[in-house]
C-alpha cells in the first residue's frame, strides 16, 4: 500500500516560495489503478516523483508498504527504485540501443547477467506486443511502439508499482487507447499497482478505478472514478468531467464493469440517442410492443458540438425472443444499442 | 627574397621523397598520439565540468570553477604563443625541445580544453528525461555515465574529436615550423628557407589529403553510430 502523509513540497524561486504540493494525504491500495488528474502546474508531477525518490517532500512522509521512501538515500533508495517502474510522456528511451537492449537496460542496472537479461527482455517484448521488432532502434518505431518499449522496460525488474507520467499525452487517440488497454491488461495479469498522472479525464475514465483531482498543489477531490464522475463536487472536477462528454460513451469500461457487478441478472443494454431521437418516446413504445420488465439504471443527456447525445443504461428481463425483438426494434429506430455481457 | 616564379612549384626533381615520406609519418604519428590523449583528457575534463555544473556541494563548485578556469585560459592562448610559453615545461617533461615528442605537451594542452568544452556541451544537449529515466531505475552515477551519457552522446563526441583532430593537424604544422618535425617542418625548412616551392606544394597537398581522410573517417563513423534517424 502506498501512503502519502501530510506531504508538502515547496520550492524557493525568485518570485518567492512556490507550494508545489500542499498537505496531501492519499492512500493507494495494492492492485489498484489510481489516477491523479490536474492541469499542468497542479503539482501532480512532483507528487508522483516522490514515489521513487526523484523528489523528496519538504515535510510529511511517503510510504510504500511501511517503508518510508522519502527517508531513503543512496544504495537503499536505488534498491527500492528497482522495484518501481516508471513510464514517461516522451518515452525517454535510449536511442543508441535497440528495443531489446532498451528493455535489458534496467536489468543490467540491477546487476543481472547479460544472458538472463536478454531472455527476460525477449519475454517482455512479447508481452507488450513487440515480437519481431526486438532489433529495431527507437527511431524506427511509432509513438505507440515506443511507449510499449517504455512499458516493457518499466516491467523488467518485476516491480510492484508502475508509475505513469502522462504516458499517453504524446499519442494520438487511437494509440492512447491501445496503450491504455495494455496497461489495463498488465494490471490484471501481474496484479500491479499503477499510479498515473494525466490531464486527460479520458485516461482516468478508461482505466483508473480511483481518482484524485489536484489543483494548486492540493488534492481537492478523491474517490472511486464512478462516484467522482457521477457527482463531481469541485468546480475543477466538474470541468474535467464535462470535458469528457464526447460521443464515444461506449468505452466506459469502468462504468460497465460496475454495472455488471451490480446487476448480475437480465440483459444490460446501453442505448445511445442522437439529436431528434432523444426527444421521441422510443422506450415507452418498445414496452408496448414487447413483454419485458424494464429497469432504468442510469441516463444522461449531454450537449456536444454535434447536438444532444442521450445515453441510457437499462436492464431488461423476460423471454429471450422478446428481448431479441426489442433490440431489433431499437435498431430499426436508429438507436445505437450495445448489449453489455459479462466475459 | 626570390620566389622564383610559378614554374618553381613543379620542379619535383628537387623533392626528396624519402624525406617527404618520413615527415608524413611524423605528422600522422603526432596527430594520432595527441588525438588519443586529447580524447581521453577532454572526455574526463568534460565529464568533470558536466557533473559539477549543477551540484550544490561546495567542493564541486570549487572544482567546477578551477576546471572551467583552466579550460578557458588554455583555450584562449594562441597556439604559437603557447608552444613558446611551454618550452621550459616541455624541457622538463620530455627532456628536449626538439622533435615530434617535444611537440606533444603543447599540442595536448592546447586541444584538450577545447575538446572538453565540446564534450560538456554534448552532455548538456542530451535529453534530461533519459537521465531521469535511468535514475528512476536505480542507476548509480557511474552507471549513468557509462550507460547513458557516453553512448547517447557518442555521435557528438566523435564529430567533436574529428574537428579537434583537424585543428591538431594544423597545430602540428605550426609546431613543425619551430622544430617539431613533420610536414610543417619540411615545408618551412626545405621548402620556404631553401626556396624550394615544389616541396612546399607537395607537403601542402599531403596535409590536405590527411585532413580529408580524418574528416571522412569521422563522418563515416558518426553516420554508423547515430541511430536517431534512419
Amino acid at each position: 500500500m502506498i501512503e502519502f502523509k501530510d506531504v508538502t513540497k515547496t520550492f524557493d524561486s525568485k518570485q518567492g516560495t512556490v507550494h508545489a504540493v500542499q498537505d496531501v494525504n492519499l492512500k493507494i491500495e495494492d492492485g489498484h489503478i489510481y489516477g491523479i488528474v490536474g492541469y499542468s502546474g497542479a503539482g501532480k508531477s512532483t507528487l508522483i516523483r516522490m514515489l521513487n525518490g526523484l523528489e523528496t517532500p519538504t515535510s510529511g512522509s511517503v510510504n510504500i508498504d511501511e517503508v518510508e521512501i522519502s527517508a531513503l538515500t543512496g544504495a537503499k533508495l536505488r534498491a527500492q527504485r528497482h522495484k518501481i517502474g516508471m513510464i514517461f510522456q516522451h518515452f525517454n528511451l535510449l536511442w543508441s540501443r535497440t528495443v531489446l537492449e532498451n528493455i535489458m537496460f534496467p536489468l543490467e542496472i540491477a546487476g543481472n547477467s547479460k544472458a538472463d537479461a536478454k531472455q527476460k527482455a525477449a519475454h517482455l517484448a512479447e508481452l507488450v506486443g513487440l515480437s519481431g521488432r526486438e532489433n529495431a532502434y527507437p527511431a524506427e518505431l511509432s509513438g505507440g511502439q515506443k511507449q510499449r518499449v517504455g512499458i516493457a522496460r518499466a516491467l523488467a525488474n518485476d516491480p510492484q508499482i508502475l508509475l505513469s507520467d502522462e504516458a499517453t499525452s504524446a499519442l494520438d487517440p487511437q494509440t492512447t487507447d491501445e496503450v491504455l488497454d495494455l496497461l489495463l491488461d498488465i494490471n490484471k495479469k501481474l496484479n500491479l499497482t499503477i499510479v498515473l498522472i494525466t490531464h486527460e479525464m479520458h485516461v482516468i475514465r478508461k482505466i483508473a478505478d480511483h481518482v484524485a483531482v489536484m489543483e494548486d498543489g492540493k488534492i481537492v477531490e478523491q474517490g472511486p472514478v464512478l462516484e467522482v464522475f457521477k457527482r463531481p463536487q469541485q468546480a475543477v472536477t466538474k470541468r474535467f468531467v464535462n470535458e469528457e462528454v464526447t460521443p464515444s460513451l461506449t468505452e466506459t469500461t469502468a462504468v460497465v464493469d460496475q454495472l455488471l457487478a451490480k446487476y448480475p441478472k437480465g440483459t444490460i443494454v446501453q442505448l445511445t440517442f442522437h439529436g431528434d431521437q432523444a426527444q421521441l418516446p422510443i422506450v415507452s413504445e418498445m414496452l408496448k410492443q414487447y413483454t419485458l420488465d424494464l429497469n432504468i439504471i442510469e441516463g444522461a443527456i449531454h450537449q456536444t458540438q454535434e447536438g444532444a447525445i442521450g445515453s441510457l443504461y437499462i436492464q431488461i428481463s423476460g423471454d429471450q425472443s422478446q428481448i431479441n425483438g426489442a433490440l431489433a426494434y431499437l435498431q430499426k429506430m436508429r438507436v445505437e444499442t450495445e448489449v453489455l455481457n459479462r466475459e | 627574397m626570390n620566389s622564383q616564379g610559378l614554374g618553381s612549384y613543379f620542379k619535383f626533381s628537387n623533392v626528396d621523397w624519402g624525406n617527404m615520406l618520413s615527415s608524413t609519418w611524423e605528422t600522422i604519428w603526432l596527430t594520432l598520439v595527441s588525438m588519443i590523449v586529447v580524447a581521453i583528457l577532454g572526455i574526463a575534463l568534460g565529464l568533470l565540468l558536466f557533473e559539477t555544473t549543477n551540484s550544490q556541494q561546495p567542493w564541486a563548485k570549487v572544482l567546477n570553477w578551477v576546471v572551467a578556469l583552466f579550460v578557458n585560459v588554455f583555450r584562449s592562448i594562441p597556439f604559437i604563443i603557447l608552444i613558446v610559453l611551454l618550452l621550459p615545461v616541455t624541457q622538463s617533461i620530455v627532456g628536449t625541445i626538439i622533435g615530434p615528442r617535444a611537440a606533444l605537451p603543447s599540442l595536448i594542452i592546447s586541444a584538450a580544453p577545447f575538446y572538453a568544452r565540446m564534450v560538456e556541451l554534448a552532455f548538456h544537449e542530451l535529453d534530461h528525461g533519459v537521465i531521469e529515466a535511468a535514475e528512476s531505475m536505480g542507476a548509480t552515477r557511474w552507471q549513468i555515465i557509462r550507460k547513458v551519457l557516453l553512448p547517447e552522446s557518442l555521435p557528438a563526441l566523435v564529430s567533436g574529436i574529428t574537428v579537434t583532430t583537424i585543428s591538431l593537424i594544423g597545430y602540428t604544422a605550426m609546431a613543425g615550423a619551430i622544430g617539431a618535425g613533420g610536414l610543417g617542418n619540411l615545408a618551412y625548412q626545405d621548402g620556404f628557407q631553401s626556396n624550394n616551392n615544389a616541396i612546399t606544394l607537395v607537403a601542402t597537398v599531403i596535409i590536405v589529403i590527411i585532413v580529408f581522410i580524418f574528416q571522412f573517417i569521422g563522418d563515416v563513423a558518426v553516420k554508423h553510430i547515430d541511430k536517431r534517424a534512419n
